[in-house]
């Protein structure tokens, strides 16, 4: 199969006025008679409903959360970037969309990335029209601030909680919608599989988390919003219940999925304490306008640092190594995530980490207190500190934090052309389950971006060109398809009921976890992936041999869902690996140890990987099939991504 | 550490459930009390006894979806969400005892899973602004007094967790409304359904089931996120005038 990205042609400020115009539109009156089924209820999610709603769809959205305010968009903390050129500091769309499409790595597909920054200004209009608290001067006027990867000023925020407030706006629109009895909602409910009928997307099959009953719903589209796939790492700053099995499930009916090895590890997390960790707990990138990087110059005082020896206070300023400063002058604290996690690594490895484990980094604020008073920090990022202290025990207004890197957000996803279309027509993929606007790396206060931007105002001019062509007539609730998926979704979870093993599905997925980390994480190379491979392969034998999972299904069954969606992470896996081992060369946050400059900077190769590698699902423990999307770079030079 | 657990275990909505006694060891300080819960539930699950339900999911304080009520206050004797709540709060030996949140409106769905909709269901009367996606002014022109900005927001950040229906004697609802209510009407976009919200939402509220407030100020002192009672009096306020020039007679 030919992928065609459906980027329409004509000048990149064009395209998207040019494609809405040559979109077709439902009209008003026929649009009640058509369903959509919206899968979670994250920013791309409840924006979507609550948008095709107010079109006029029948619209159904489902979460697994008790809530729909409670998906895990709430936690991002930082901002949402868009190009309003507010502060007059030389920021426009065009600005943006570059940064965007520089800070990929440029293995993104232009005319997403120039959308993306277009619709922007709207997002924040929209958020302000429902009321979203955001920061403001003194004037009455938004205020903004810095990010990495950028050198302007084009984040809006609320304070540390930008996701939260955001989601909440797209939520409350949400809810205006099921008031209107336009949206039907489902929580406590989980998509098992997607029904298709005749190659499209007709329906999907679920499981009501509280009864354990499996139904399926018939619709004329599926859009699925299901956030990323983190947690295939075990520890991760994502939610516990984050998972990638919507998109997996598609992926095996025909969804085709898109650089699965594309992982963004934040730079900013608090470490890793123990064994007993369940997760990690992310601090904005925005801590990194005021704070500042470092490390012991040497190894021998960072030794005694970790034997407590010696406090952070007692090194001197001459004998601290400032890294990022050092070695990117101009961006310094504010590279690129991937750079700055990378960082982060390499001086650790050195010997240098200044925690008992050895991976952690200072990350201290001593400077900008000193310079802005301990008040105007707190007022920046005090409920950050507080959490940091609640955490760790430290208060870090008095001793710097540690961080170190941990697995964030995944770039890769659902394969999806400029409509935000899978491969199955009718499927739709939006926010972070698609791959389609970072490219190798997301900037900061992009993935809030991204999310509403697909929502609000990509899908519900996109979603109207299909529901036109394909008609209004009802889709067949009783057709043989649904029974089928239904039957497959109960025989499979009957198979895990029946294992009885002696092995937790928690020890399988922080086996699985570990094996991602080591040979799949920071640094990657070809060696340690073959091996990976391997060694998945036979942890997913061990798991259907060896798993077990109590209870029954008829009842809430908190091990029985944990245990359908490692078994998705447990396939989804070795695909990662397979990618990043094809992907013979570095960008972004994939680092093959075999591509880097002399300097140890990632080093692309755009003569051979400058495409979107696409893989099709053939057939159970089977290597699944490549499809490459070549990337045509019309307006940007593609250059060695500097941030000296 | 060493510890006892006094869980309450309930099969589903309909059993009359009780407590369990379940001793623990090796637990750390560094935990977190949801991960000295897997520890629990680890140990449960291989000696082949069904774990322990709780509700839980960001693990970083801020969907709101954790809600034990341990030793008498909801998330703990921090005034934290149960996930940010560590096990350096207890001591070697401490009996701990966990329950689920009782409010006649979160009827319990299993073990310490409670069925929160009526929150939904109260923002779903009016804790919005009827705006469509598109057609909107630009963002600059709405200008917000800092001060007032910072006040809605710090209304705003409500997770919607139920610890003030927990904490309440009364099972009321009054921190979570008003919080919704507040925040709108502290800003110019929610003026002009301001009267009409606070009608509409504490008609669901009291719809659902919950009791009225009677000034003890738990909701407060409990609230992870330091939401005010000042919001009670604020939402008394809206409420009331809302009843003299209602619409509705």
């Amino acid at each position: 199969m030919i992928l065609d990205s459906k980027s329409p042609i004509g000048p990149l400020a064009e395209k998207w006025t040019k494609h809405k115009f040559n979109s077709k539109l439902v009209n008003p009156a026929n649009k009640r008679k058509y369903e959509v089924i919206v899968v979670g209820t994250g920013l791309a999610g409840a924006s979507a409903a609550a948008s095709l709603a107010e079109l006029g769809y029948k619209v159904k959205a489902f979460c697994f959360q008790d809530s729909p305010r409670r998906a895990h968009s709430i936690a991002a903390q930082g901002g949402i970037n868009a190009a309003k050129n507010y502060q007059n500091d030389g920021d426009s769309v065009y600005r943006l969309f570059y940064d965007t499409i520089k800070g990929g790595d440029y293995r993104s597909r232009e005319s997403n990335v120039y959308r993306l920054a277009e619709v922007s200004v709207n997002i924040i209009d929209q958020c302000v029209a429902q009321g979203v608290p955001f920061a403001r001067e003194y004037g009455g006027l938004l205020a903004n601030r810095s990010f990495g990867g950028a050198q302007v000023s084009r984040t809006f925020y609320a304070r540390g909680q930008t996701g939260q407030q955001l989601l909440l706006g797209a939520y409350s629109a949400l809810s205006r919608q099921v008031a209107n009895g336009k949206v039907k909602l489902y929580p406590r409910t989980e998509m098992m599989d997607v029904v298709t009928i005749d190659g499209h997307a007709r329906g999907i099959v679920t499981r009501n988390l509280i009864t354990g009953a499996i139904e399926t719903h018939a619709a004329h589209a599926v859009l699925l919003c299901t956030g990323g796939y983190g947690n295939v790492f075990f520890l991760s700053t994502n939610a516990m219940g984050s998972n990638v099995t919507a998109a997996w499930r598609a992926h095996k009916k025909g969804a085709y999925f898109a650089n699965p090895c594309y992982t963004q590890i934040h730079p900013t997390c608090i470490p890793v304490s123990g064994d007993h960790q369940s997760k990690l707990t992310l601090m904005s990138e925005s801590l990194r306008n005021d704070g500042r990087v470092w490390v012991p110059s040497t190894k021998e005082m960072a030794e005694k640092l970790r034997k407590g020896e010696i406090k952070p206070k007692d090194i001197k300023e001459e004998e601290r190594d400032y890294y990022l400063e050092r070695k990117y002058p101009s961006f310094g604290n504010l590279v690129p995530r991937d750079v700055a996690s990378r960082n982060a690594k390499d001086v650790c490895d050195e010997g240098k980490g200044v925690n008992e484990t050895g991976e952690a980094v200072f990350l201290d604020f001593r400077d900008a207190i000193n310079r802005d008073s301990e008040d105007a920090i707190r007022a920046r990022y005090g409920n950050l500190f507080d959490m940091y202290q609640q955490i760790t025990g430290e208060n870090p207004y008095q001793t710097p934090m540690k961080i170190y890197p941990a697995v964030h957000y995944t770039m890769g996803g659902l394969w999806v052309d400029y409509n935000l279309s899978t491969t199955v027509p009718g499927l739709y993929s939006l926010g972070e389950a698609n791959f389609s606007d970072h490219g190798a790396n997301r900037l900061g206060a992009s993935a809030l971006m991204q999310g509403l931007a697909d929502g609000y105002f990509v899908v519900p001019y996109t979603i109207g060109d299909y529901l036109a062509q394909i008609g209004p007539a009802p889709v067949d609730a009783n057709h043989p398809e649904f029974a089928k998926a239904e039957k497959g979704v109960k025989d499979a979870i009957q198979k895990l009921l029946s294992i009885n093993g002696t092995k937790t599905v928690d020890h399988f997925h922080k086996a699985l976890g570990h094996i991602m980390w080591n040979y799949c994480g920071m640094a990657r190379d070809a060696e340690g992936l073959t091996k990976a491979k391997g060694m998945i392969q036979e942890l997913r034998k061990e798991f259907w041999r060896d798993v077990k999972v109590l209870g029954a299904n008829e009842e809430l069954n908190q091990t029985l869902e944990k245990a359908s969606r490692v078994a998705d992470f447990l396939e989804l896996g070795e695909l990662m690996v397979d990618d990043a081992l094809n992907r013979n060369e570095s960008c972004g946050g994939h680092f093959r140890t075999e591509s880097q400059t002399p300097e140890g900077e990632a080093l692309r190769d755009d003569e051979n990987f400058a495409y979107v590698a696409a893989w099709k699902f053939m057939a159970e423990n089977s290597p699944e099939e490549l499809h490459k999307e070549p990337l045509v770079f019309e307006n940007v030079k593609l250059t060695q991504r500097s941030y000296k | 550490m060493k510890l006892t657990l006094k869980i309450w275990r309930q099969k589903n909505a309909s059993d009359k459930g009780g407590f369990v006694t379940y001793p623990i060891d090796g637990i750390s300080a560094d935990m977190s009390f949801l991960e000295m819960m897997d520890v629990l539930n680890e140990e449960l699950a291989i000696k082949g006894q069904d774990p322990v339900h709780f509700d839980h999911d960001c693990r970083e304080g801020i969907c709101g979806m954790c809600s034990l009520y341990i030793n008498g206050h909801p998330h703990g004797p921090k005034q934290t969400t149960t996930c940010q709540l560590h096990m350096r709060s207890f001591s070697d030996g401490d009996t701990i005892t966990i329950e689920p949140w009782r409010a006649k409106a979160f009827p319990v769905v299993k073990d310490l899973v409670v069925d929160r909709g009526a929150f939904d269901r109260i923002i779903q009367a009016g804790g919005y602004v009827n705006v469509n996606t598109g057609g909107v002014p630009d963002a600059n022109e709405i200008p917000i007094p800092k001060r007032v900005a910072d006040e809605a927001f710090d209304s705003a950040t409500c997770i919607g967790c139920g610890a003030c229906v927990a904490a309440c004697k009364n099972a009321s609802a009054m921190l979570f409304t008003s919080a919704k209510i507040s925040q709108l009407a502290m800003l110019p976009q929610g003026q002009v359904e301001r009267m009409s919200r606070a009608e509409n939402m504490v008609a669901q509220m009291d719809e659902e089931g919950f009791g009225a407030c009677t000034n003890t100020g738990a909701c407060e002192a409990e609230c992870p996120k330091g939401i005010s009672l000042t919001n009670i009096a604020r939402m008394n306020r809206e409420y009331f005038s809302a009843s003299l020039k209602s619409e509705n007679v």
